[in-house]
Formats: C-alpha cells, structure tokens, sequence
C-alpha cells in the first residue's frame, strides 16, 4: 500500500515534469532549425513571413503597457498597505475587484476592448487599444505582487524612519520602496511574460497586422499573435515553430529573472 | 508648507490608481452586458441557453448556444479528470517527497509552466497530441478529448502551485502526531495532512476550472470547433470561447449581439466560478 502510494505520487510527479520539458524540448528540437536569417527582415511579406515587426510590436506593448501599469499598480499596492485602514470597505471592495479581475478570461478582456477601446472611444485595431487593454489585465498581477512585498518589508523600518522626523512619503519612497524593489519587480517581469504570452485579448484590439506599427493608432501583431495566425491558417507550420522558439526562449529569460529577483526578497527577509 | 501639499497630493493620486480597478470591473460589466442583453432579451433566455442549433448565416437564423455550453462543460470536465490527480499529487511530491535541492530546481519549472504562452501549448497540442490521437481513435484528431489532455496539462500549474502551498500550510504536528501513532510517511501524508490541506487543494481546482472555461487560443486549434451538440469523446466541439473568436471577425448586427452575449454567459460563469472561489476561501480563513 505505502509501495503503491509512493510510486503514484512519484509517478505523477515525473509525468508533469516530463510534459514540461517534452513540451520545451520538442519547440526548441523542431524549430532551431527553422530560425532562418530571412526570417528576421524587416519586411514582412506573404513569400518571407518574416517575424521581426512582431518583435518589435511586441516590445512596443509591453513598454506601453509597463509604463502605464506599473505606476497604477504599484501606487494602489501603496495606498492599500501603507495609508488604508485594514478593515475599510474601500480596501475589501478594491481586493474584490482584484480579484475578480483576475479570474476574467483574456477572450472577454478582448472583447471589452473592442466593444470600449476599438469601437466607443474610436481607438480602431491600434496599438493604443491593445495597450489599454492589457494594462486592466496586467493591473491585478502587478497590485498583487506589489502588496505582498510591501506586507514583507519590517515595520520596524517604518517606524525608525517616523522616528527621525521623516513623513510619509520619503518613508514609502526612500524606504520602504528600496527594500520591497525585488519583489515589485519580480511582479512587473511577470506581467511582461503575460503580455508577452497574451493572444485572445489582442487580436480584436491590436489587431492583427503583420507591419511595424507606425504611431499609437496603428494597427500590429505581437509575437504570439503572429504565431497564432501563422498555425491557424496551417501554411506555416516551419515558421511556426521558429516563432515558437523566439517566443520560448523569450519567457525563459522572464521567467529566469523574476525567479531571480523572488529568491533576492527571500533572502532579504533571512538575513534580518 | 508646500511638503504638506505634496503629501496631500500624492495621497490623492493613490487613491486614484487604486480606484482604476474597480472603475475597469464598472465598465467591463456595462459594456459586456449592455452589448449583450438586449439581444438575449430579444431572442428569449431559453432559446439562447437551450438552443441546440447555432446557425446564424440561416435565414431566419439560429442562436442556440447550447452546443458551446455542453463544448466547454465536456472539455472542462475532461481537463478536471485529467489534471487534477497528476496536479495534486505532483504537488503532494513537491511538499512532502522531494529534498531542497530538488526542489529548488522544480519550483521554478512550475513557475515557468504557468508563464508558457497558450499559444505554445495549443501549437505543442495541434503538432504532437492531436497526430497521436488520431492514430489510435482515427478521425481528425481534433476532439473532446484531445482538448482535455491539453488543458489537464495546462490547469496543472495552477493546482499544483495552490495545492502545494496549502500541504505545506498543515500544521507538522498533524504529521508528527500520526507518525507517532505508529502510521508510514506515506500514510500520514495521505490520511491526514492531504485531508487537512483540502480546502486549499478545492480551491486549487475551483481555479483550474475557471483556466479551462476561459482558455481560448490553445483549444481552437485542437478541438474541431464544429458548432453542434458533443457527439462523442472522438468528435470535435466547440467552447464558448472560441465561438468569439471564431466569428467575430466577420459577424455583424444581430450575429455580432450574439457573440458578446456569449461573452456575457461565459462572464456570468466565472463571476460564479470566483464566488464560489471566495467562499471556500473564507471558509478556510474561518
């Protein structure tokens, strides 16, 4: 029985961790092959699909998306654990929501901001409606992470600062951001990865133009996107690959980093 | 003086960034029920839920949504069946099985298993299961159940993760107590921490169903998409969510109210999902 017990639980273990690295390995195998040179111009044209405008779409949203979020979600992080009361209603009502938002599905992300973005303001298919869009979906992920570096951070150090005569603000500023910085920055890499890895959310708000965009009110595609269409319409199963491996390699360098900075707010707290 | 101001005045700008969300909840509520009700109104609440025929080119057409709820129920199910046990006992490894050092390998791969875009996983799907499925069941592969494997692989870092810290969150002298009482590690663990941990790993499922509901890039490539009722675990379906995105690129007027509608159900099943989720949830903090 003791026998039967571990080798399932073994078993499974070894089952999730081979499906990863199945997964990885299988990208990596079948589409390093296909990273072609031709594949990075400028242009994208139907003979040469070329994945760089998607690139550079790509990081086009997320420093969009980052410079708007980051300050909306760090600064509510701030209000919620350093200026409102616990027990107050506002703060339940903006947890609720938080929360709730988190749950929404990115297809309905999408098409709220196609019906609001695209459509109401008059936005069109733009960078600026794919933007907007994102920064509701990414806001959660950053106030939460924010919060809970902010809950780690030594009350002591908060005090000793009042203690010298220092107000709030160069408190939060000068102290308590310094010591929560890894973990609020673990949060915003992670909200990279998730625009970085976003599709149904943009396609109706982005759009889905294969060009560099060339002002906020233009359309493009990111690099998930275009792999999206790419498998989709089945004649670029080569391409796909190597867009697959682009798109991999680009959440293993994410990923890596955030776990960095993660690991660097832990070891912050031992050392105390 | 002027520090005074600017106290003031950032205080201000924070209470403002934190009202964003809940201004976004307001208008995503507004514009995907305003844009979906008066068509639900217009065609009649039984017919658009029950429905069983989903033909909007017809003349007249048919809005019958149905067949996606059933589409996204079977997958959904399927994911549940499919990942759950791997995700709880991968977790029940990760907490109480595996040394630090392996563990602080593996962590991070979980981690990186719920940051792989579904893009990656659809694409990983449509190449390798989908070929695989249709070798043993014949068709085209793109079915019900392909679509469960799919997505039982990917709610299984959301439940592993939730399991696993709410394994780890048992008191040790649940399992010291039991060790003492003469019972094997294995059983311990089993017996009782697995069942003092199981709000948490509820609530671990009850999100990984909410994952399966919403996705959507992964599943339309794999699962057929066919607009009709499940007609077998080795025929194709179609999910709420992928009628969206399907249609929406061409729809217009009533068709288009039809899709946001089924946004809109789809919305009303997670608002569900997420209740349910804060409820168990308080239940544990209780």
């Amino acid at each position: 029985m003791n026998k039967a017990t571990r080798y399932v639980i073994k078993l499974s273990a070894i089952l999730t961790f081979s499906i990863l690295f199945f997964i990885i390995g299988s990208i990596l195998v079948k589409g390093i092959p296909n990273l072609k040179l031709s594949l990075f111009e400028i242009e994208y044209t139907s003979q040469n699909v070329s994945l760089f405008p998607a690139i550079i779409t790509t990081v086009m949203i997320v420093f969009l998306t980052l410079i708007i979020a980051t300050p909306l979600g760090v600064f509510t992080g701030f209000y919620l654990i350093e200026y409102a009361n616990k027990e107050s209603k506002f703060v339940e009502i903006v947890r609720l929501t938080t929360e709730t938002l988190s749950g929404i599905p990115s297809i309905v992300y999408g098409l709220f901001g196609m019906l609001f973005f695209v459509i109401k303001l008059g936005f069109q298919y733009s960078l600026i409606s794919g933007t907007l869009t994102a920064t509701i979906m990414v806001l959660p992920l950053i106030i939460r992470t924010t919060e809970e570096a902010l809950m780690s951070v030594d009350n002591s150090l908060r005090e000793a600062s009042f203690g010298l005569g220092a107000g709030k603000l160069r408190t939060i500023f000068k102290i308590v951001l310094p010591v929560a910085m890894p973990g609020i920055l673990s949060g915003v890499i992670l909200a990279i990865g998730r625009i970085v890895g976003e599709t149904a959310a943009l396609v109706y708000t982005l759009g889905t133009v294969a060009k560099i965009p060339d002002g906020l009110f233009s359309s493009g595609r990111t690099l998930s996107l275009h792999m999206y269409l790419l498998s989709s319409e089945g004649f670029h199963i080569k391409e796909s690959y190597a867009t697959g491996v682009v798109l991999l390699i680009l959440i293993l360098i994410i990923n890596g980093l955030s776990n960095y900075m993660g690991n660097k707010i832990k070891k912050g707290r031992y050392n105390e | 003086m002027k520090r005074n101001f600017i106290e003031k005045l950032m205080k201000a700008i924070f209470i403002f960034s934190a009202m964003t969300s809940i201004v976004a909840i307001i208008l995503i509520c507004i514009f995907i029920f305003n844009g979906g009700l008066p068509f639900i109104k217009e065609y009649g609440l039984k017919n658009f839920l029950l429905g069983q025929q989903w033909k909007p080119s017809n003349s007249p057409p048919s809005y019958g949504i149905l067949p996606m709820i059933m589409g996204s129920l079977y997958v959904t199910i399927g994911a549940v069946i499919i990942g759950v046990p791997i995700g709880i006992f991968t977790a029940t490894y990760l907490a109480k099985f595996s040394n630090k050092k392996l563990y602080k390998f593996l962590k991070p791969c979980i981690n990186l298993m719920s940051g792989i875009p579904s893009i990656i996983y659809g694409f990983f799907a449509l190449t390798t299961i989908v070929p695989i499925i249709r070798n043993i069941f014949g068709g085209t592969g793109m079915n019900i159940i392909t679509a469960s494997i799919l997505l039982g692989i990917m709610i299984l870092p959301t439940i592993i993760s939730i399991s696993e810290a709410s394994i780890r969150a048992v008191p040790e002298s649940y399992y010291e107590g039991s060790i003492a009482l003469g019972a094997s590690h294995e059983r311990s663990i089993m017996a009782i921490v697995l069942p003092a941990a199981k709000s948490g790993v509820i609530s671990s499922i009850i999100l990984g169903i909410g994952r399966a509901l919403g996705e959507t890039m992964a599943v339309i490539l794999v699962t057929g998409n066919q607009a009709r009722m499940p007609a077998g675990l080795t025929k194709g379906v179609r999910t709420l969510t992928t009628n969206i995105v399907i249609e929406m690129t061409y729809a217009a007027d009533t068709h288009r109210q039809a899709l946001i509608a089924t946004a809109l159900v789809l919305f009303v099943f997670i608002l569900l999902i997420n209740i349910i989720f804060s409820i168990v949830k308080r239940r544990t903090l209780n």
